[in-house]
């Protein structure tokens, strides 16, 4: 019978079956980072256990940590604790790799992964973090796991799980000019909603994505678990098989040729069945703006903030009221219209070298907008910055007026010092638009690097087609 | 883990659809290296008028009057009556261990997401569908009645109203199991230690660089 990807997957990684279908998966990589494993690592030292197999975890301090005066190391002493903790429990326990604050290899732990080559398709991959989805886009069952779920597979090398539902997400056809992965992911959670991919694992298909590079396909995967998708992953091809060549954890001469051979068959048999198949068109994705307080309420540049008078159903009307409210918006507006603070260029989402060329590309030459207040690009990781300087990207974005800072997660969640004061309204390339996400009091709007580099400029959301 | 078998407790409405983690419990009290302490801080944002910080005093901060948790007919409750996609956004257990730490012991809800939901189960929370029409009566009658209380039947699966009407509920077999008992879920696992030492190491020679123990560049 022919499989799905997540069949071939799932059934790959069951050690163990209860008679309700619970399972025991094995896991083959551990992300590890500094706010969600402290309680894990204690718990396990005071149940007086080992963990499982040490050289699974790889390990970074991303969170926390400060994007500027790096020499003054972590000023704030509750989250020096925390990252210090990490250091301690890492000496204490060993892992594959640890890239700690300052390393050149240190970044976001989703984007450090793949960079490293510690992501393989065909893998079970799980951190303490929602977007651990990100590494799906090797072909790989990846997953955001709580803390008890981290001590669980410390200890025991398993995930306690049952069998998720599959829905394929096909998107064939071409992508317009300005039209990024962003705007796929923005267009997909519009169309099933946050909730829509809840109990699913989502499988990405068809020829648009089949012709992504891997960064945007880690930016499309990202982003599954705004649908409510715990996973979302892509088949393994050639882009993926050529990225991973030559990544130092990658495997070497003598077992890559076994390791390609096996990965090709890293993919949905011909007439495999899904229990839900969406089909999206390329042609018709519009780069895209969030509105309001959760990455459901989005539209096209060229809209308008939606009415909730039009609206029917009441517990949807009177979400998107308590939106606008928050978000200080009147029904109606044009998007175009609506004037920024701050522009947030990073997160796990937009932080590769290829986010940072694309809006460089918008911005070179430009000034930031009189009006923007502060505008950040944050390299996903130390490689990405040296990367983004060998190419001169950071002079562009200086010239233009960004600030250039050190990596880390940053103005996405706002635990270190770069965040929104109350009322700030911010062009982001993050991936959540809560309120108070970016900091207390503060309004997101999520887009893809060009369109924020493009607000930047203008200094109110603009179509960035006519820019290019 | 506690146990979970029966609980009779007062039952506080949160009106309110997709309620997200950081709402929960918002990201600078994530800076705490424990697992306890911060019930003050549940729905800090919503709760208080001013910004709180970690490891402050919350008695004094000035209070969010309309906020549900602020007024005296809901303190001391222990179900949590509210819409769907509850929890959604990050994976972060400090949500269920502020709902904890605060009181609640169950929840009530259309739906989950997903990841919050087995975070519940792991801190001996029991998270419960219902249906969007028992939903909408329950908000309803806690709404219109002072001192609303329920009882949770776990061993049942039934959600039982104080006139004695039973909403019935479907939860995990296993996870039933965890909760009646209060089971370490990794002690269980163990038991299959020799399992899964099989597993790996078949693992390991099917497809050897998955156990790799360096970097080199090739
Ligand atoms: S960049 Fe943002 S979403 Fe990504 S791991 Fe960091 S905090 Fe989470």
């Amino acid at each position: 019978m022919p499989q799905n990807l997540y069949d071939k997957l799932w059934q790959s990684h069951v050690v163990h079956e209860e008679a309700d279908g619970t399972a025991l998966i094995y896991i083959d990589r551990h992300l590890v980072h500094e706010v969600t494993s402290p309680q894990a690592f204690e718990g396990l030292k005071l149940s007086g256990r080992k963990p499982w197999r040490f050289s699974s975890i790889v390990a970074t301090a991303d969170h926390n940590t400060p994007t500027k005066h790096w020499e003054r190391g972590i000023e704030d002493p509750v989250s020096r604790l925390q990252v210090e903790t990490l250091d301690a429990n890492i000496r204490e326990v060993g892992a594959l790799a640890y890239f700690p604050f300052k390393d050149l290899r240190q970044g976001v732990i989703h984007v450090i992964g793949p960079e490293n080559g510690v992501t393989l398709p065909g893998m079970t991959v799980v951190c303490g973090d929602s977007h651990t989805s990100t590494h799906g886009a090797f072909g790989c069952m990846a997953q955001g796991i709580g803390t008890s779920e981290v001590e669980h597979v410390l200890a025991t090398q398993c995930l306690l799980q049952k069998k998720s539902k599959t829905m394929l997400i096909r998107v064939e056809g071409k992508l317009g000019k300005g039209v990024t992965a962003k705007d796929i992911a923005l267009a997909m959670i519009g169309h099933i909603g946050t909730a829509g991919g809840t109990g699913y694992a989502i499988e990405f298909g068809g020829s648009t994505i089949r012709g992504l590079s891997m960064e945007a396909r880690m930016t499309l995967c990202n982003m599954a678990i705004e649908a409510g998708a715990r996973m979302g992953f892509i088949a393994v091809d050639e882009t993926t098989i050529e990225y991973l060549k030559g990544r130092p954890y990658a495997p070497k001469a003598d077992q890559w040729d076994a390791a390609v051979a096996f990965w090709r068959t890293l993919h949905s048999d011909e007439g495999a069945v899904f229990d839900c198949v969406i089909d999206m068109r390329a042609e018709d994705i519009q780069p895209q703006v969030t509105w309001g307080t959760s990455p459901e309420m989005v539209v096209a540049i060229g809209d308008k903030v939606p009415d909730p008078a039009a609206e029917k159903d009441q517990s949807r009307r009177e979400g998107m009221e308590l939106a606008l409210k928050y978000m200080g918006l009147e029904a109606n507006t044009p998007i175009k219209s609506i004037a920024i603070d701050k522009v947030f260029i990073g997160s796990c989402t937009n932080s590769r070298i290829e986010d940072l060329r694309a809006a460089a590309n918008v911005v070179k030459g430009r000034k930031v907008s009189a009006g923007v207040m502060l505008a950040l690009v944050v390299p996903g990781s130390g490689l990405v910055k040296q990367q983004a300087e060998r190419e001169g990207l950071d002079k562009i974005f200086v010239a233009a007026g960004f600030e250039w800072r050190e990596p880390g997660c940053s103005m996405c969640l706002a635990m270190n010092a770069d965040r929104l004061e109350p009322g700030e309204r911010c062009a982001s390339t993050s991936n959540r638009n809560f309120e108070g996400r970016q900091g207390a009091g503060g309004r997101t709007h999520l887009v893809s690097p060009e369109m924020a580099a493009a607000a930047a400029i203008v200094g109110h959301f603009a179509d960035v087609r006519e820019l290019l | 883990m506690e146990k979970f078998v029966r609980l009779e407790g007062l039952v506080a409405p949160l009106d309110r659809a997709n309620v997200d983690t950081d709402a929960i419990i918002p990201k600078q009290f994530l800076k705490s290296i424990k697992r306890s302490g911060f019930g003050p801080n549940l729905f800090d944002e919503w709760r208080y008028m001013d910004m709180g910080q970690p490891g402050e005093d919350c008695s004094g901060r000035p209070r969010n009057p309309d906020f549900f948790l602020n007024q005296p007919r809901y303190q001391g409750a222990q179900i949590l009556l509210t819409r769907k996609n509850f929890g959604c956004g990050s994976s972060r257990e400090h949500a269920p261990w502020a709902l904890l730490d605060f009181g609640f012991l169950a929840i009530l809800a259309e739906s989950y997401a997903e990841i919050f939901f087995n975070n519940c189960f792991k801190n001996g929370i029991l998270p419960i569908v219902l249906p969007a029409a028992e939903i909408d009566l329950l908000m309803a009658e806690v709404q219109a009645t002072p001192g609303y209380r329920l009882v949770i039947d776990l061993e049942q699966q039934v959600v039982v109203m104080p006139e004695g009407k039973t909403l019935p509920f479907t939860v995990d077999a296993f996870r039933k199991e965890c909760l009646l008992k209060g089971w370490d879920d990794i002690g269980l696992t163990l038991r299959h230690a020799e399992k899964i030492r099989a597993f790996e190491e078949k693992r390991r020679i099917e497809q050897p660089w998955l156990f790799a123990t360096g970097a080199s560049v090739a």
